[in-house]
């Protein structure tokens, strides 16, 4: 069976400008990503696992068009993904209401009457497993748990066909992180969605992938299913990682 | 922890009210005609018909310092919208985009802001000459930079957040990310500036009043008022002390009020 690709990323090099000194000289440009290649098929969960700066967040963010400086080619396959960030605290607007904050991102897409827009609120907000008494809620009165469902929410009320995922648990109690596992699967299969699921913990890893790349220094050193992975590592440093996990 | 309370912000607030009240009453109703002369009542001492007294032409002087408080609100009012308004925009474009033009605008508001804004704004009317529309223009553009750099310092914060990082990422447009998801955050920070940046400007104003450069006879403003008074500090002193007593009152309401929000924003 033909599956189908929703992100090809080939070659990819991305660089960091180290500031510019006092008299505008350029600083050392320092390289993050190096010669990075993968693909994400339709309604797979990758995993990417790797320390704290190996450059995971800055692959995501040249994905998202982020960060301008870099070459090598990144080819979407459907419209723009939308991300789901770690810090539940930071990615809601503290000012605005969770309803205008669901409503916000189907604003900016167009297209629809402010009654529809409504319903699409409610409903998501049911899929998630809050009530409706949230809509007049603000971020500061939910709990982590909760504001990271309202993450979700927004970033898949548009209904994009893949989610970037960076640690959207690794804030979170461990029963908390559970039942957000279990959400992102669910809404996987309703949504026909795919993801880039980035995490340091490779127990998280391990439940809801299918494939997974290994990052070291901004390079993929291993990529491979989850069950081979974990059974026949074959990097030195997937080793090392397991070894620690245990 | 018990909670304290922000007196600061009740005594000012209520303080402030009372005044702006009194204020906007003087806009509608005074006790006597501002202008009214009176030959027979100068320069008398304050009695319940005349509750600060009279003046040297014997004007009443509580209906003249509601008239020149009114003057002077105003004033300050249109001061710290021209401020607040060029200053949100120059802010919000410094600090969310950056680069050059935000480096050159930032050193020229800093270098505006190392100069006391009373000698600036003097230079100015002693340029276009004296009159309300000048004196609104003068402090009006020498308060941009302060509410600039505060804008400019929350937008540059609040740039790199991950909600307005998603919202790029949604396709919201540019002008509603400044403004419509940006600036709501900075309300806590602008409030006490507003408040803080209306004293001033009625502070300057009533500077600039005193000093012959601001308002013009036969008009009154606070300031003009108390440079008026100077002369009898001596036979009716009751006369600079409604005036100047009016100006403590002011201020000291919405300083309490500006220092009771900046309490209200630490917390938060």
């Amino acid at each position: 069976m033909e599956t189908q690709k929703v992100l090809e990323v080939c070659h990819l090099n991305s660089y960091y400008d180290q500031g510019r000194s006092l008299f505008g000289r350029k600083g050392a440009r320092k390289q993050v990503l190096k010669d990075v290649t993968f693909h994400i098929d339709q309604g797979e969960i990758l995993g990417l696992v790797g320390e704290s700066g190996c450059g995971k967040t800055t692959l995501s963010r040249t994905i998202l068009g982020m960060v301008s400086d870099y070459d090598g080619e990144v080819i979407h396959h459907s419209k723009r993904p939308q991300m789901v960030f770690q810090d539940p605290f930071g990615s809601l607007n503290p000012t605005r209401s969770i309803g205008w904050i669901l409503e916000e991102p189907l604003r900016a897409a167009g297209g629809m009457t402010g009654p529809e827009r409504k319903a699409a609120v409610l409903e998501m907000l049911e899929k998630i497993g809050l009530g409706s008494e949230f809509v007049s809620r603000r971020p500061w009165e939910l709990s982590g748990g909760q504001r990271q469902r309202i993450s979700i929410a927004a970033a898949m009320i548009t209904r994009p066909k893949l989610i970037i995922a960076d640690e959207p648990v690794s804030a979170l109690d461990v029963t908390i992180q559970a039942q957000i596992l279990r959400l992102l699967v669910g809404l996987k299969k309703e949504f026909d969605l795919s993801y880039l699921f980035i995490s340091h913990d490779l127990n998280v890893i391990y439940q809801i992938c299918n494939r997974v790349l290994v990052m070291k220094d901004g390079a993929i050193v291993e990529q491979n299913t989850v069950d081979e992975l974990f059974a026949h590592p074959q990097h030195p440093y997937t080793k090392q990682l397991l070894a620690a996990a245990e | 922890m018990k909670k304290t309370r922000n007196s600061f912000f009740y005594i000012g607030g209520a303080l402030s009210l009372v005044m702006t009240l009194l204020i906007l009453v003087g806009y509608i109703w005074t006790p006597y005609s501002p202008t009214q002369m009176d030959a027979a009542a100068i320069n008398q001492a304050p009695t319940l018909s005349h509750l600060l007294g009279t003046d040297n032409f014997g004007r009443d002087i509580f209906s003249r310092v509601l008239e020149g408080a009114g003057t002077s609100f105003l004033i300050a009012v249109c001061v710290v919208a021209i401020g607040c308004i060029c200053g949100i925009l120059i802010g919000s474009l410094c600090g969310y985009y950056g680069g050059i033009a935000d480096a050159i605008l930032t050193r020229l508001c800093d270098s505006i802001t190392a100069f006391p804004s009373v000698l600036l704004a003097l230079v100015v009317v002693s340029i276009m000459g004296p009159g309300t529309y000048n004196i609104i223009l003068a402090l009006g553009l020498l308060f941009i930079p302060s509410f600039a750099r505060i804008v400019r310092g929350e937008f540059a914060r609040c740039r790199d957040l991950n909600y307005i990082q998603s919202a790029k990422l949604m396709g919201v447009g540019n002008a509603r990310i400044l403004f419509r998801h940006i600036l709501p955050n900075t309300r806590s920070v602008l409030l006490p500036t507003i408040t803080i940046g209306f004293n001033n400007a009625i502070l300057s104003e009533a500077s600039m009043s005193f000093l012959g450069l601001g308002i013009q006879p036969p008009h009154a403003s606070l300031g003009s008022m108390l440079s008026d008074s100077q002369t009898y500090l001596g036979s009716a002193p009751w006369y600079a002390i409604g005036v100047g007593g009016t100006i403590v009152l002011l201020i000291l309401g919405f300083s309490l009020l500006g220092e009771g929000l900046q309490q209200r924003a630490r917390r938060t």
